[in-house]
């Protein structure tokens, strides 16, 4: 899959989590995203980052505009070393939280992209992988 | 740290969000506004969020907050200018927003906040007869 546009993030203050959503912003407008579109991926991106910190102990994330079949598209990868989820499919459940969130950030993040995927391994981190297509 | 301002207009309080709120900015404005209500007496409370593009779970649940707040302090919470590509995302999240009014701009925001003053005034006057 050809990638057209890299950029990576730091995520280790909260002030990283509104650079994450302007530069997923920027690479949705790139794309030509619908407004809603770009809205929930920018959304997706927010809860993502805010995973990231919040729980990762801070991270990074890579920002790609991808193509596949004459298909364009924004790819977010999260990558953090933090303490890594035991159980992804309790951590997905809309209301769970470990923390005092409202637990829909990783359930949100998967029905606002197109493709999601999770990595990870408890003491070694978490990798979360979205897309949005045009 | 920044704040974002909150004014008074007569009994309400109106907050503008004008720009892409960190987590913490927007901890301090609910406990700003939360302080405010009980300091100036407000009934109601208008919070124009027309200018953000994005509204994710934390900032859903601080309306969310204020909203539920506001009421146990009896004033009432308006939630103006939402865009609909936000709303649209925020159902799809999973956040009903069940607890919070909505008005389409500040002006049909406050006129809400003013019937329900008029109301609750008209009960009381019911209530000396
Ligand atoms: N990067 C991460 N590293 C470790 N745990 C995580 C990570 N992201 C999410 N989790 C776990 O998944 C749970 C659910 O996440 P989420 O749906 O975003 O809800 P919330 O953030 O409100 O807790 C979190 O409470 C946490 O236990
Ligand atoms: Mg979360």
């Amino acid at each position: 899959m050809p990638t057209t546009r890299t950029e990576r993030v730091g995520i280790k203050v909260s002030d990283d989590v509104v650079r994450v959503r302007q530069i997923t912003r920027a690479f949705a407008l790139e794309v030509g995203l619908s407004l809603v579109d770009q809205t929930k991926i920018v959304t997706a991106s927010s809860e993502l980052a805010r995973n990231t910190l919040d729980y990762g102990g801070g991270g990074e994330v890579t920002a790609e505009i991808v193509e596949q079949g004459g298909r364009r598209g924004v790819r977010l990868t999260f990558d953090d070393k933090g303490p890594g989820i035991a159980d992804i499919e309790q951590a997905l459940k809309d209301g769970f939280t470990s923390g005092r969130g409202m637990g829909l950030g990783l359930g949100g993040a998967k029905r606002l992209s197109n493709e999601f995927s999770i990595v990870s391994e408890p003491g070694l981190g978490t990798k979360i992988t979205i897309a949005r297509w045009k | 740290m920044d704040r974002i301002p909150i004014l008074k207009f007569g009994n309400a309080l109106l907050v503008t969000i004008q720009v892409d709120m960190h987590d913490q900015l927007a901890t301090a404005l609910e406990e700003d506004l939360t302080s405010k209500i009980v300091s100036h007496n407000a009934r109601g409370v208008l919070i124009d969020i027309s200018a953000l593009d994005v509204v994710d779970s934390f900032i859903g649940r601080m309306l969310d907050n204020i909203a539920a707040v506001s009421r146990i302090l009896d004033a009432d919470t308006v939630v103006v200018g939402m865009r609909p590509a936000v709303a649209i995302t925020l159902v799809e999240l999973g956040l009903s927003l069940t607890g919070v009014k909505t008005a389409l701009n500040v002006e049909r925001g406050m006129a809400m906040i003013h019937d329900r003053l008029a109301g609750s005034e008209a009960d009381d006057a019911d209530d000396e007869d």
